[in-house]
């Protein structure tokens, strides 16, 4: 690998997980070696959570019950907007009260599988023991859950697992289970346990004799830059999608909070691993400003087709079935239409860079249920689906049950993010990452389900146990605003705000974000290349350089100025965008959503490399001008064995 | 199901191509000046953007002028977090009953003059233009909008099963997003649909129960402090609401706030 790209460091590995006993035994173990801080020390601790997404709104309301003095921030005008909102289809639990042979090794073993063998065994399993007590919380919280009629709980299968675990709130299980953990930090601030910092947005962290003690942050509504400081510092600040502009993600949503304090120190692993998801409404225009998914169940009566011809502009419903190509089933016989997300994704970008995608650009395939229409008739289509229609009608203008639908892939997740060990703790003492932000245990491919399970165990149970251990050591020295580090990061803060109101070029922040967006969907997206990476870094390079000579930002920062907010988390997408390309270069293997054209099979299927590539990559910030520190933590593969995916 | 959707398929763009419109804007630089309404004109909207779409082009032209855009508020942009809210043309959310980031420019038509306001109600201060602090919903959560639960304390989810009906109707009542457009839309400026939605949504739950009588009083009494007009049973809350949260929601909570005043149940001070 060329080394002006980046460097090699030491390995990194996690020292916390208590390998000396069996896997089942070692959360507990763990939490049996960690120490304790008394209930009454407790209120002299402060915590800072910096989110209120699944993941920082159940902490804050956990740490605050716990009775340590809790500051939490979030952007917008309220903790129940955080994205956690959006997810639609379910939370995954080993309850097993379908009987049907779940328990807590199934789910840890499809996790593992699943996630392509790229995530660690450790934190897995914890999840997926931690998983049972979440829907416990959940339900005791008054989220409605969907129930049978015996006023039971009712399960799913949901993303190809052949058990039942799946836990949901019609298609708003996020929006339920977020408004639970909201509830719940409603109420820890009315009991004066936990701070409230609505529109105020991290822009630093502080870190004073090595430890995280505080971060800078501007109060969005009236431009004033502030610092805050406590104990230990929790970033849930969620995941990047939106490097590619165009994603599932909200548009808010930003890495800003990860990204300065991967630029303070904290090693960010795995920034290439993202997921497209491949049931979204296509793209219309060049205003387009995010993209909508749509449950993925939709696969399991749509059929997945194009047109056999290029550039065929007819009518759908005149293209007679000889001239289509349902080409999932023609490709994956056995698995037809109900292929992973990564499969399902890369082949729609394959028929359409053929020439035979549909609809605006050429950028979509048709899902049809012509044919589930008339097996099952319209008012079962309806029962089934009719809300997702009804989205896809509201959104496009054109009737589902008339004419097919039109997909395309779209990213709706980083599987990467900050690097922590077991106990959830950065690179930075006394920084800990949850949820989304961190990038402990999905791998390279998340399951469906997973990713709010996820987020309310790091929330609920492993960070308010995991963090104990290190506040054992606090209270810490006071620190306030004249310590030189606080100076020294308000003053940076300061700086880049002022700097982007002066620069006075001619191309907006969403114009910049539109550019880079682009390029990374096309060169770091669903395939990836050794030259068109290499093209994307140049590219993003130059694009780094004209926006700090050429943007164009209105307005001042001591007022509510919406396109300086923009302005400042593109210039983080900017840098991101670039580690991500390195990243993506580095790792010469196809595994889990990453499909890496130099390493397939003689079928054209994705080729995991095992011996070279079995580590997470997490890597490290260096000043400007100096390439970038890979530390690579070896993964151990103890109880799940290696194996390669195949659906054929 | 929009009312003006085409069965044609291809980029029904092609169709209605390019509309022109003027735009009649609230604009307002702080809470401490007074606003006013501008005109600006657009062109070449597709019928197929969103209307926040459609603002964002308008932004992109007053920056790139060296003019101030217009805040607004927005962010999933898929109609469920209730960040965006605006008064389109006078009714909350515009012309459909949805969210104001569904709402499409197919709604209009060439040529049409479209007005666009922030929520007006005073719990609802104005922070510039187009966006509003919504903090008081919050703070009526706050007030009991909740079960007391610390994490942990859980027994196991089957311990108490809950009937169907009674789960699906606390579902409906929990999809409430906080938005505000019942506030926006009511003439008393009365949050009594938001504030039933909860109480409904928890009061149905057996796990709602032990606090089913302190909620309700002292979430009423939040509302009443925040400044919310009384509800005179109108509906205009019910007829805005992007979720459709049912008016029987108020008719639930003032049988519970009856039955809480008459077991002794007072708001706490």
């Amino acid at each position: 690998m060329p080394l002006d790209l980046f460097s090699v460091g030491d390995p990194i590995a996690d020292t916390k997980a208590p390998t000396d006993v069996p896997i089942g035994e070692r959360w507990s173990e763990r939490q049996f070696r960690g120490r304790l801080v008394n209930p009454a020390n407790r209120r002299k601790l402060t915590i800072i959570v910096v989110g209120t997404g699944l993941a920082g709104g159940s902490a804050a309301a956990t740490l605050g019950e716990a009775g340590y003095k809790v500051k939490s921030f979030w952007y917008q005008d309220s903790p129940r907007r955080a994205h956690s909102v959006a997810a639609q289809g379910g939370i995954n639990a080993a309850k097993n009260y379908r009987n049907d042979g779940d328990s807590v090794h199934r789910l840890f073993y499809d996790t593992v599988k699943g996630g392509d063998f790229r995530a660690r065994e450790n934190n897995v399993h914890r999840l997926a023991e931690v998983s049972v007590n979440i829907i416990d919380q959940c339900v005791a919280q008054g989220v409605p859950f969907a129930r049978e009629y015996g006023g039971l709980l009712d399960n799913r299968s949901f993303g190809g697992t052949q058990v039942s675990r799946t836990f949901y709130a019609r298609g708003q299980t996020g929006q339920q289970l977020l408004y639970g953990a909201y509830q719940a930090l409603e109420r820890q601030i009315a009991a004066g346990n936990v701070e409230q910092n609505a529109r105020t947005e991290m822009l630093d962290l502080i870190i004073v004799d090595g430890r995280a003690r505080g971060i800078v942050a501007r109060d969005l509504v009236t431009g004033e830059i502030s610092t805050h400081f406590a104990d230990a510092v929790v970033i849930a600040s969620g995941g990047y999608s939106n490097v590619f502009y165009l994603s599932t993600n909200a548009k808010g949503s930003n890495t800003t909070a990860i990204w300065r304090a991967h630029k303070r120190g904290a090693y960010f692993a795995n920034p290439c691993y993202t997921q497209i998801h491949p049931t979204c409404i296509p793209v219309k225009g060049d205003y387009q400003s995010k993209l909508t998914l749509m449950s993925e169940s939709l696969r399991n009566d749509g059929r997945v087709w194009v047109p056999k011809e290029r550039g065929d502009t007819r009518d759908p419903r005149e293209i007679p079935e000889s001239e289509r190509d349902y080409y999932l089933e023609r490709i994956y016989p056995s698995f037809g239409n109900l292929v992973p997300r990564d499969i399902a994704s890369r082949q729609a970008k394959n028929v359409c860079d053929e020439g035979r995608g549909v609809g605006p650009g050429g950028l979509g395939v048709y899902l049809d249920f012509a044919e589930a229409i008339e097996r099952m008739g319209r008012p079962a289509v309806e029962a089934k689906y009719g809300n997702l229609f009804d989205m896809y009608a509201q959104i496009t203008g054109e009737d589902p049950y008339a004419t097919p639908m039109r997909i395309y892939p779209a990213v709706h997740y980083t599987m990467g993010g900050l690097w922590v060990d077991y106990d959830l703790q950065s690179t930075i003492p006394g920084m800990f990452v949850i949820g989304e932000a961190n990038f402990s245990d999905h791998g390279a491919n998340r399951l469906g389900a997973s990713a709010l399970m996820q987020g309310l165990a790091d929330g609920y149970f492993v960070l308010p146990s995991t963090i104990s251990s290190y506040l054992a050591d606090g209270p810490f020295d006071k620190v306030d605003d004249s310590h030189p580090a606080a100076v020294e990061a308000v003053q940076g803060v300061q700086e880049q705000v002022q700097k982007l109101l002066s620069i006075n070029g001619t191309r907006t922040p969403a114009s910049f974000h539109r550019e880079v967006g682009q390029l990374m969907w096309d060169y770091c997206g669903m395939e990836r290349t050794d030259e068109g990476l290499r093209k994307a870094i140049d590219r993003i390079q130059e694009i780094r350089k004209e926006f700090w000579t050429n943007l164009k930002v209105t307005g001042d920062w001591h007022s509510f100025n919406q396109t300086l907010e923009h302005a400042g988390r593109v210039a983080d997408f900017i840098e991101l965008a670039e580690l991500m390309c390195i990243d993506a270069l580095h790792r010469r293997e196809s595994c889990g959503g990453h499909f890496r054209a130099e390493s397939q099979t003689p079928e054209g299927e994705a080729l995991r490399d095992d011996e070279n590539f079995a580590y997470v990559a997490a890597w490290e910030w260096t000043p400007e001008g100096q390439p970038p520190v890979l530390h690579k933590e070896d993964l151990v593969y103890e109880y799940v064995h290696l194996a390669q995916r195949s659906y054929k | 199901m929009t009312a003006s959707m085409q069965s044609s398929v291809g980029n029904p763009a092609d169709e209605k191509r390019g509309m022109n419109l003027t735009l009649r804007i609230w604009r307002q630089k702080d809470p401490s000046v007074k606003g006013k309404m501008v005109t600006y004109k657009v062109t070449d909207i597709s019928p197929d953007m969103s209307f926040l779409e459609m603002l964002d082009v308008l932004n992109e032209q007053l920056i790139l002028q060296g003019d101030d855009p217009v805040a607004f508020d927005h962010d999933c942009r898929e109609g469920i977090c209730g960040m965006c809210g605006l008064m389109i043309n006078g009714q909350a959310h515009g012309p459909q009953q949805t969210t104001t980031c569904q709402l499409h420019m197919r709604s209009f038509s060439d040529g049409d003059s479209i007005d666009i306001e922030p929520w007006r109600a005073s719990p609802f201060p104005v922070i510039k233009d187009l966006a509003v602090d919504r903090r008081a919903f919050d703070r009526i959560i706050q007030a009991g909008g909740y079960i007391s639960v610390p994490t942990g304390t859980a027994p196991e989810a089957h311990a108490t099963p809950v009937p169907k009906a009674d789960a699906d109707a606390a579902f409906d009542a929990a999809t409430c997003i906080g938005c505000g457009a019942c506030v926006a839309a009511c003439p008393n400026a009365s949050s009594m649909l938001f504030t039933a939605a909860k109480v409904t949504h928890l009061g149905l739950l057996p796990q709602g129960q032990p606090e089913r009588n302190d909620r309700v009083v002292n979430m009423i009494a939040q509302q009443d402090r925040e400044g919310f007009g009384g509800c005179t049973n109108i509906g205009e809350c019910s007829a805005a609401c992007p979720k459709g949260i049912s008016m029987e929601t108020i008719s639930r909570l003032n049988h519970d706030l009856l039955g809480a005043l008459r077991a002794g149940a007072r708001p706490k001070s």
